[in-house]
């Protein structure tokens, strides 16, 4: 049996990361999805912490991973409440009508 | 007789003048709230320069008795090894000097009493005149280049504000503006033989730079085979040429009889055109060792010693025919001082400066007595009306001309013995352009002479008399029958004063000046090289022989012939000068239009500077610092923030991309670049 490697948890970080800037790329619908694709990518970066500090032996990294997880809940509040706002506002979460962001 | 001379009392000679100036410059006019009244202010300053005169004289008597000053009075600053200082050196040359300037300046003060009576700026211009008396003391007195200049800078502006004095007469801001840029072409080359001096010797005081002349005269002028000494003293004496007005920079000095004529005497005929003959002559340990320079010195004199007196015959305001005679005279000890004749151009500078003073001050006489006519044409006859004048006239033009005994005889034949003996390749043009000068002179005075003095009188013919001339000041408002009438005392008394020594000086003091100790350690002569004055000491014997030689040599003949002509031309048979027009007509237009010098002056170099500066502007400018430094970087500003605007769309998504970009950017760089 294969043993699992460094080399593996690297590559679902980078396939999960890979997904979520696809999906920052694609998404023109929904703004919840561009929320969810930032989560995953602060996911895929936990995984490469997680799996560096095991096989370095280093507790610092997972000690980051709560922090990073930490914030991103933050964030997640954050932005959904903004969500919410920008629903009561516009009446639509659609990225493509969201175009009023400049000077 | 103590050996040296009290530094307070000279400290006393140029400050007096200058307190009298401030009193007035400042609580007579509106600038001070006009305090002190025309009375006040006139008394102030005539106290000041008579004190400066009285000092001056005493001073003058101690140098005879062979006292001396040299010392530093106040040390202004130190910057690296120069010093830059105040101080005085008084000999013969300087004392000479004080007395001469504080004696006119007196005289034009007293003058200016009558003179300025009516004139709204009576205090402005006793502020002038005295501070002008100030910087011509400090020029004379001083003991190191800086200070020099300073008298130098000084009294060239105090004639910008004199000859601009009618500040609202349009030709005399144009005269004034014309002198000023004159004599900044002059002060350049000054400043540039100053700043040689400064740079090979490293001292502004003239016993150090005269201690260095030996090894100054050594060196050569760096990246050409010239000798320095010569580029410095050709530097010094195009200042020369600008503050006594020599031919090309004479075109200032007519013009700036624009000016009221108690200053015409004491700046431009006097005093501060001679500044430049007093500066080579005090400069003479640095000319002596350039054969070129004094050469140049010979020539450019001589040109401007012939050359200015043929303009004189054709003027007809009175004025300007006796600014081309002063002209002429600061020709005359140009060529003296290129003769290495120092002492023969400081000795006819003083003589000079008695009998033109006088000559200008009889003609503002004149001119007061003429209700502000200034027109020879329309004078004549006013020997009667105005006997002091006339005699006072005479007398002068006697001096001028060079009348054996008179005072301009000794000057000038001592000036054409020098330049005769002299052994410069261009002293054979010299002694033409002296000889023939004799005669033009002399041709030029008496025309004036006659004209105004004698034959019929003109004086209610002249078809523009009172409505021609400026508005400054008209009426005398004491008599209405418009005949000429002699002007009052304070007037009359300057002219009998001027008068004397017009008539003895030139006697009393040749042998002293010449051939004496009196400016012996002021001047200094290499006789091996320049034997002129040896040779004419040789042959003096005397100013009693001296006239008596003058019956054996052509210039007591052509000044005689000079007189007589003009005798037969103006008085006898007046058709003559007419005919004479009409036949040289095309040379009296070369010199109506003053050889088109003026001419030049506006059309090439005032419109060539002019074109210079238009194309630096619109080209240089507007064209390269404007439009490709200034506006080129706007404008790549904005096409770059157009190109960078259209990035920021709103569009959340692209926004996101951005980061995306941006996150990999980052990492690029900070796996494969930052190793």
């Amino acid at each position: 049996m294969m043993s699992l490697s460094l080399g593996h948890f690297l590559a679902v970080g980078a396939i999960l990361f890979a997904l979520s800037v696809v999906g920052i790329f694609l998404n023109r619908k929904n703004l919840i999805v561009l929320l969810m694709a930032i989560e995953l990518m602060l996911l895929a970066v936990n995984m490469n912490f997680v799996a560096f500090s095991h096989y370095l032996g280093d507790m610092h990294g997972q000690v980051f991973v709560f922090f990073i997880l930490t914030v991103a809940a933050a964030e997640s509040a954050i932005g959904l409440a903004i969500l919410v706002l920008l629903f009561r506002n516009k009446a639509s979460i659609s990225v493509e009508e969201l175009n009023t962001l400049k000077g | 007789m103590s050996t040296t001379l009290s530094a307070s009392t000279l400290l006393a000679v140029p400050l007096a003048p200058l307190v009298g100036s401030a009193l007035a410059g400042v609580l007579g006019t509106a600038f001070g709230g006009n305090f002190i009244g025309r009375r006040a202010s006139h008394t102030f300053t005539i106290l000041g320069v008579l004190v400066a005169f009285i000092l001056s004289a005493m001073t003058l008597k101690d140098v005879i008795g062979g006292a001396r000053f040299n010392e530093t009075i106040y040390e202004w600053m130190v910057v690296g090894g120069l010093k830059m200082e105040i101080g005085f050196m008084v000999d013969g040359l300087t004392a000479m000097m004080m007395c001469v300037v504080t004696f006119v300046s007196l005289m034009v003060h007293l003058y200016t009493i009558g003179y300025m009576e009516e004139d709204a700026g009576y205090n402005r211009f006793f502020a002038y005149i005295s501070l002008f008396t100030f910087s011509m003391l400090m020029l004379v007195m001083s003991n190191n280049l800086l200070q020099l200049f300073f008298g130098w800078e000084a009294v060239g502006l105090v004639s910008y504000l004199l000859i601009g004095f009618w500040f609202n007469k349009p030709t005399a801001i144009f005269a004034n503006m014309k002198a000023f840029l004159v004599n900044r072409v002059g002060d350049f080359g000054f400043i540039l033989g100053i700043g040689l001096i400064v740079a090979y010797t490293g001292t502004m005081n003239y016993t150090e730079i005269f201690a260095k002349a030996g090894e100054l005269g050594q060196l050569g002028f760096p990246g050409t085979d010239w000798m320095l000494i010569t580029v410095i003293c050709i530097c010094l004496f195009i200042g020369a040429m600008g503050k006594s007005a020599q031919f090309p920079l004479h075109v200032w000095l007519p013009d700036s009889m624009e000016g009221p004529t108690p200053i015409s005497a004491l700046i431009h005929a006097a005093t501060m055109v001679t500044a430049g003959i007093f500066m080579v002559a005090r400069m003479s340990p640095l000319f002596e060792l350039s054969d070129t320079a004094l050469n140049f010195i010979l020539v450019i004199g001589a040109i401007t010693a012939l050359f200015m007196g043929f303009l004189g015959i054709i003027q007809n305001d009175i004025k300007r025919v006796v600014a081309y005679s002063t002209l002429s005279q600061l020709g005359y000890m140009t060529v003296a001082l290129g003769a290495s004749a120092y002492s023969v151009a400081v000795f006819h500078l003083m003589t000079h400066a008695f009998f033109k003073a006088l000559l200008f001050l009889a003609a503002g006489s004149v001119i007061m007595g003429l209700h502000h006519n200034q027109d020879i044409r329309w004078m004549g006859g006013l020997r009667k009306y105005m006997p002091i004048t006339w005699i006072t006239s005479l007398l002068g033009t006697l001096a001028l001309i060079g009348t054996p005994f008179f005072a301009g005889f000794y000057s000038k034949d001592s000036i054409i013995e020098a330049v005769h003996f002299s052994n410069l390749p261009g002293s054979g043009f010299a002694y033409f352009a002296v000889l023939a000068g004799v005669f033009v002179t002399s041709f030029y005075s008496f025309r004036l002479y006659f004209l105004v003095f004698h034959g019929a009188e003109r004086y209610d013919q002249n078809p523009d008399a009172h409505h021609g001339h400026d508005d400054h000041h008209d009426d005398h408002g004491h008599q209405g029958d418009g005949k000429p009438h002699e002007s009052p005392w304070v007037v009359t008394v300057p002219l009998l004063l001027l008068a004397v020594p017009s008539v003895v000086i030139g006697y009393l003091t040749i042998q002293p000046m010449l051939f004496g100790e009196f400016l012996q350690d002021a001047i200094t002569i290499n006789t091996a090289a320049h034997p002129a004055m040896a040779k004419f000491a040789e042959i003096f014997h005397g100013p009693l022989a001296m006239v008596s030689h003058a019956f054996f040599t052509p210039p007591l003949y052509l000044a005689l012939a000079g007189a007589v002509s003009a005798w037969y031309m103006y008085l006898i048979n007046p058709a003559v000068p007419a005919a004479m027009a009409r036949a040289l007509r095309p040379l009296i237009v070369v010199l109506e239009n003053k050889y088109y010098l003026d001419w030049f002056n506006e059309n090439v170099l005032a419109r060539g500077a002019r074109a210079l500066g238009t194309g630096l502007w619109k080209g240089g400018d507007q064209g390269v610092i404007e439009g490709g430094v200034v506006n080129a970087s706007w404008k790549l500003v904005n096409l770059v923030s157009a190109a960078v605007r259209r990035m920021q769309s709103g569009a959340l998504y692209h926004y996101a991309l951005m980061m995306i970009v941006g996150v990999m950017l980052f990492m690029t760089y900070f796996v494969w670049l930052a190793k």
